[in-house]
């Protein structure tokens, strides 16, 4: 099985050797028939609605409102619908700094999105604290307090570059299993085992 | 400045004056500085209407303020006013937010950075650092230990409990706990995360059915200390926060603090590089204001307004990145110059946008201005007086939609404006229509003064050829302001002649922006909240830093 994406070649993606990986393991734990063929359809819907929740904090945020402008519309990639409720949001895309007094909020959203739920972290400052990385009250990466899915690097990342982000978002969930054993739930797990005070918290 | 000296010293014959800075200088002692500071504002002779900036300071023997204020009917020269707090170990300083209402927030600011407490000051608050934070983080001697202050994912308890400190007749000082809000008021929260606060700005309204009464604005959201952090690193090294402050405003921000560490160093920077460095603050004017005409129509609805508003920033951008080789956080100017010399588009590029804006500023107001929900959403909403403007230091386009002149680079000049043909443009409405119409027109200010230059670009070199290697500045202070896209912003350096900054302090024109939120709010419907902050227009991570 070969994940494809409309709008980019497979072999134009800099690192299929993760997504490569990922397909094989998805093909080693094996589904039945009607359960593998529901699965993609689910994930060809998922991943061609993809509607963020808009949450910027500083400079990235700016970008991302030229990615919904007419230029570079998200539109043609389904990613158009920015919510401004997490209720309604499949993934919440971090554009900024989070700092301390902003944690507790950020880690709030990321609860009330509804599973699946994925996570982008944009730009330098949500990748590991950019520039303040040293500051007294910056979270030095925003996976510290979230699991991340995909990172975009850049301060703040150009527009093609949120859309090659946006895109491995895309692929990475058309190999999730929806049915049984998610990728998503194991990752979970992992997550709450480094951070085992969280798990009352979040379940 | 002579007669000041001698009116100073009968007002207060304590003063003592420094001079061989660049603006004159005075001590007060502590017990004398509210009389004092009620003088200044009072006495028609001195009056000191603005209250610039408010430096909070650690002077390691002792903490202290450095207040700076000036005179719009006097020209704008500027004194700065050096207030120790008594007793280093437990710091108190009179208020004067009774005298100067932007010294509310900025006192608050102080406070938290430093832990001097204002007497008879209001609302004791901290103002960016969760309320369970510990120590005051610019002291000298804070303690950095991440184990003392984690990253705390439960939210803060306690956020209506404030408290102010009051002296009685002995001299005792008193803590007074208060409410912000009481307990029959209906409060309705924004934020932090709402798409029309800008960013992430938090407002608290009390509402009596649909009518503000109170807005409480948390600010802190993204304080990411940027203060404290450079004076860990070299001048060369400071330069590029200033892009990630008001990221709307990357180029003049930058350019004042390169104009003020040049200053320091007495460094002349070439024509050439001037006229670059202009040219660069106007397009950057243009794609804020740009930008401001988007999120203003896409707050009241006009979602088609901001795809539009967009269409020409975009051409903005792509002039930047051709020059600079970024869209935004473009790290351009350098000190004694810029990093790198015009892309040969530069001129052609500039020039298509001059010709196209006056067609396209027609298409806005075709498609917006004139529409009548806009028009009854900004018009008589939102009303800011002069007096208001001028006491809460409401800089920037909507300090001049209050009809109150303030253009920096009118007012007090700085690299070449003084040469330039270009009007400050005022408009008398004190309402949201009137400082969105500043912006509005402000594009075609910054379009004649493009005009002007864009054929009279100066050869010669893009850098001053005597920058030293290791940059240290000589012993002192230095204030310097630019006209931002949002208002007078300001950079205070004090160094102690090594390579790092002793502190560094950012003046923010959106800072006093918010100061003024719950004085425009009340009264009006919870709706117009929008509204008002999108006509204010501020930014946020250029309040918090």
């Amino acid at each position: 099985m070969e994940v494809k994406i409309k709008s980019m070649k497979h072999e134009d993606f800099k690192d299929n050797e993760y997504i490569d990986k990922l397909v094989e393991e998805l093909n080693a734990s094996g589904a039945n028939v009607a359960v593998g063929n529901l699965n993609q359809l689910i994930n060809w819907g998922i991943s061609n609605s993809l509607w963020p929740l808009t949450f910027g904090t500083s400079c990235c945020a700016i970008e991302f409102m030229s990615l919904g402008a007419a230029r570079y519309d998200m539109a043609r990639f389904g990613f158009e619908v920015a919510r401004n409720s997490p209720r309604q949001a499949d993934y919440i895309m971090v554009q900024g700094t989070i700092v301390h007094r902003m944690a507790p909020a950020m880690r709030r959203l990321y609860d009330q999105l509804a599973e699946p739920k994925y996570v982008i972290a944009c730009g330098g400052c949500a990748v590991s604290g950019g520039p303040f990385k040293n500051s007294y009250c910056v979270v030095p990466g925003v996976d510290k307090i979230l699991p991340v899915d995909v990172y975009i690097p850049g301060c703040p990342p150009r527009p093609e570059a949120f859309f090659y982000g946006l895109m491995q978002l895309q692929r990475k969930i058309k190999v999730q299993k929806f049915f049984g054993g998610i990728n998503r739930k194991e990752k979970r797990e992992e997550f709450f085992a480094a951070h085992p005070e969280d798990r009352g918290k979040l379940s | 400045m002579s007669d000041i000296k001698e009116i100073i010293s009968g007002i207060c014959p304590e003063a003592e004056f420094v001079e061989g800075g660049e603006s004159l200088q005075v001590n007060v002692p502590e017990s004398k500085w509210h009389d004092f500071a009620k003088a200044l504002h009072d006495d028609r002779r001195l009056d000191f209407d603005v209250l610039t900036a408010v430096v909070g300071m650690d002077w390691k023997e002792s903490l202290g303020v450095m207040y700076y204020l000036t005179s719009t009917s006097r020209g704008w020269d500027i004194l700065e006013v050096k207030v120790e707090a008594p007793d280093a170990k437990n710091p108190f300083i009179h208020t004067v937010s009774d005298i100067w209402k932007v010294a509310l927030f900025q006192e608050r600011e102080v406070y938290d950075f430093f832990g001097i407490k204002f007497i008879n000051h209001p609302d004791m608050r901290r103002m960016f650092l969760r309320n369970d934070w510990v120590g005051y983080p610019l002291r000298k001697d804070y303690d950095a230990d991440p184990a003392k202050n984690p990253i705390r994912l439960e939210d803060e308890i306690n956020e209506d409990d404030t408290c102010s400190y009051v002296e009685d007749e002995k001299g005792k000082i008193k803590r007074v706990p208060g409410k912000v809000f009481e307990d029959d008021e209906y409060v309705v929260n924004f934020g932090p995360q709402h798409p029309s606060t800008h960013g992430v700005m938090r407002m608290r309204a009390s509402v009596d059915g649909e009518t503000i009464k109170k807005v409480d604005m948390v600010s802190g959201y993204i304080h990411r200390g940027m203060e404290k952090l450079s004076e860990g690193l070299t001048y060369p090294q400071i330069l590029h926060f200033t892009d990630r402050m008001d990221y709307m405003s990357a180029h003049q921000n930058r350019h004042c603090l390169c104009l003020c560490i040049e200053k320091a160093l007495g460094l002349e920077v070439p024509r050439r590089a001037q006229v670059i460095r202009v040219m660069m603050d106007e397009l950057m004017r243009i794609s804020s204001h740009l930008l401001a005409f988007g999120c203003t129509a896409m707050d009241l609805g006009a979602t088609t307004a901001f795809f539009y508003g967009f269409r020409e920033r975009e051409q903005v951008l792509d002039i930047f990145e051709k020059t600079c080789g970024a869209r935004m956080s473009m790290n351009y100017n350098v000190i004694g110059g810029v990093i790198a010399d015009l892309h040969p588009d530069f001129q052609k590029d500039v020039k298509e946008l001059i010709r196209i804006m006056p067609e396209r500023l027609k298409e806005y107001h075709t498609l917006f201005t004139g529409n009548i929900i806009a028009q009854n959403r900004l018009k008589n909403v939102g009303i800011l007086s002069k007096e208001d403007a001028i006491n809460y230091a409401i800089t920037g386009p909507s300090g001049r939609g209050s009809n109150w002149s303030n253009d920096t680079r009118k007012v007090r000049p700085y690299s070449i404006y003084s040469e330039l043909k270009f009007d400050e443009v005022l408009e008398s409405g004190c309402d949201s229509y009137a400082r969105y119409m500043v912006r509005m027109r402000e594009i075609e200010e910054s379009c004649k003064i493009l005009a002007q230059l864009v054929d009279n670009i100066p050869e010669g070199d893009i850098r001053a050829m005597n920058v030293p290697k290791v940059i240290k500045l000589p012993v002192g202070h230095w204030y310097q302001q630019v006209e931002a896209s949002r208002g007078a912003f300001g950079v205070y350096i004090e160094s102690d002649g090594t390579k790092n900054p002793y502190r560094v302090h950012f003046q923010s024109p959106c800072f006093n922006l918010i100061g003024v939120m719950d004085l425009c709010c009340q009264g009006y419907m919870i709706a117009d909240l929008i509204t008002i902050g999108a006509a204010l227009d501020f930014v946020i991570p250029d309040i918090d830093r």
